[in-house]
């Protein structure tokens, strides 16, 4: 495991606009990272520049792998790295079939015929495999573009917002899919603005507000940072409802209601990253 | 190569399913067919609706087909995806290119055909509507680079359209218009037609020479709005 991605300072503006201020952040091998911030944050902006789609105002990206000092040019590609991206807009051929869209990339990609196959099974389009791409659903089509992400068995997958208006049932197999990947060793650059998603599936989380990253680190250590009553919610089979701090001093009564079998439910009362996210910006997330 | 050949494979699918673009294909072969089949009128030069319609064939379809697909391309995210796919946008523009011009060019075939030439007069038709057929894809392409939708793209395309394949008709009966098309490729293209059927090989250096200046004309539009629009990273989004 080392650094994939180094990103150092970066900042851009279009226009007046200063749209990504002084940001930094690394990457490691392996590790599923989470961007997570309201629509206009700046989330597509940043992968438009980390995948080489749009050259940042200012700061440097380096990608591991790119051979030389590891800097990267605008537009360039790593020269060792397999990228794949999956861009917030599908950008597929809508008057040809599900199929016909994965073999032009398949062809481009050099992958071959049974990759196609593969992908059509561990994302259940199979049924749909000759359907025209006009005729399916978002969800589908959510799909067909994640497929068209993974012919590349890439090293680095950047999702931009891969479940965006998407059904439950989608957004669960989409999941199921970006854990796969992540066994398999892939990283993965996620952006999103739903929370339990990033909760779900990622291992680090970058907050993004107004361009600008405002806290990161593990889902769950975020939360516990973010913990300023550090109790615990207890509900009793009678209804009974108590807060009790959460620390030793509680142990006693706890061990007490589990031993008198009067326990019901318990919660500790972490925010969510939704509410980390209200405390220190004053916006929500779906805002 | 491998790239080339995979657009142009992707291309031909798509445009057996895109009925505006295939129509421009078929139209005006299918319409001289009709019209050299059912019209007898007295004292009409011969091949009159062969070389009329073969240079509004030259002056539309290959233009409209050009501006259609770079402008859908670029409004639907796809050329983007496919430029980040490792697809130069020489790759794109050869694989796509190069199939409007086949297509085209088995239109042409068509109006050989009914035109009954024989061999070598074939191969000057064809050679002339091959040249026309090219200068009217850089025009086409550089309305369609140039564009960020297709409805931007049809605005600027279909009266340019127009303009180049009616003028040659126009100046058939007018001779004001024929002083003004005669700087037009497609006004040539007709002249070029006309003379290769009566056998008499006049106005080919004119023709040439109006030609090969629009085709210069033309190609520097298409390289400077390639450019302006499809060169470096211009292909990406430049906002949000």
């Amino acid at each position: 495991m080392g650094t994939l991605i180094q990103a150092e300072h970066i900042t851009h503006s279009f226009g007046d606009k200063i749209v990504l201020e002084d940001i930094s952040f690394s990457v490691e091998q392996g590790e599923v990272i989470g961007l997570l911030g309201p629509s206009g944050a700046g989330k597509t902006t940043l992968v438009n520049i980390l995948t080489g789609q749009l050259e940042a105002s200012g700061g440097d990206v380096r990608i591991l792998g790119d051979g030389g000092n590891g800097s990267r040019e605008p537009g360039a590609r790593g020269k060792n790295l397999v990228t794949g991206v999956m861009m917030d807009s599908f950008g597929l051929y809508e008057r040809l079939s599900v199929w016909d869209n994965l073999r032009i990339f398949a062809d481009i990609y050099r992958a071959p015929v049974s990759r196609i196959e593969k992908l059509l099974d561990r994302t259940q389009l199979r049924p749909a495999r000759n359907k025209t791409v006009s005729k399916l659903s978002k969800g589908m089509r959510g799909r067909v573009n994640l497929c068209r992400a993974l012919l590349k068995e890439a090293d680095i997958l950047y999702l931009d917002e891969p479940t965006s208006g998407l059904d439950p049932s989608t957004i669960w197999k989409i999941h199921q899919l970006i854990g796969e990947e992540k066994q398999s060793g892939t990283t993965v650059f996620l952006t999103t603005h739903n929370m339990h998603e990033a909760q779900a599936l990622c291992d680090r989380i970058l907050l993004l507000h107004e361009g600008k990253i405002v806290e990161s680190g593990a889902p769950e250590d975020i939360c516990t940072r973010h913990d300023s009553r550090r109790e615990i919610e207890v509900t009793l089979r009678d209804g009974e409802r108590h807060r009790i701090p959460n620390a030793r001093e509680s142990e006693g009564v706890l061990s007490g209601w589990i031993r008198e079998e009067k326990l019901r439910s318990i919660h500790s009362s972490e925010p969510d990253l939704e509410k980390v996210f209200l405390d220190i910006t004053g916006r929500r997330l779906s805002d | 190569m491998r790239n080339i050949v995979t657009i142009f494979r992707k291309q031909l699918k798509e445009t057996l399913r895109n009925k505006e673009v295939l129509i421009q294909f078929l139209m005006f072969p299918l319409l001289a067919v009709f019209m050299t089949q059912s019209i007898r009128i007295e004292g009409m030069p011969p091949n009159f609706f062969v070389q009329l319609f073969a240079t509004m064939y030259v002056g539309m379809a290959p233009l409209v087909s050009m501006e259609a697909i770079l402008s859908e391309e670029k409004e639907k995210n796809t050329l983007r995806v496919l430029l980040m796919a490792d697809v130069t946008p020489w790759h794109y523009l050869a694989g796509v290119g190069g199939y409007v011009f086949l297509f085209c060019m088995l239109g042409a075939g068509v109006f050989c055909l009914l035109g009954g030439y024989g061999t070598g007069q074939s191969l000057q038709f064809l050679t002339i509507l091959g040249a026309g057929i090219l200068v009217s894809m850089l025009l086409g392409a550089a309305i369609g680079a140039g564009s960020s939708s297709q409805m931007a793209a049809n605005s600027v395309g279909v009266p340019v359209m127009l303009l180049f394949s009616f003028l040659p008709m126009l100046s058939v009966f007018n001779t004001t218009v024929a002083r003004v098309a005669k700087f037009t490729y497609t006004e040539q293209i007709r002249l070029l037609l006309v003379s290769l059927g009566e056998g008499a090989g006049a106005g080919i250096r004119e023709g040439v020479l109006v030609i090969g200046g629009n085709l210069l004309l033309f190609g520097s539009l298409f390289g400077w709005q390639y450019r302006r629009c499809l060169g470096g990273n211009k292909w990406l989004p430049q906002k949000g």
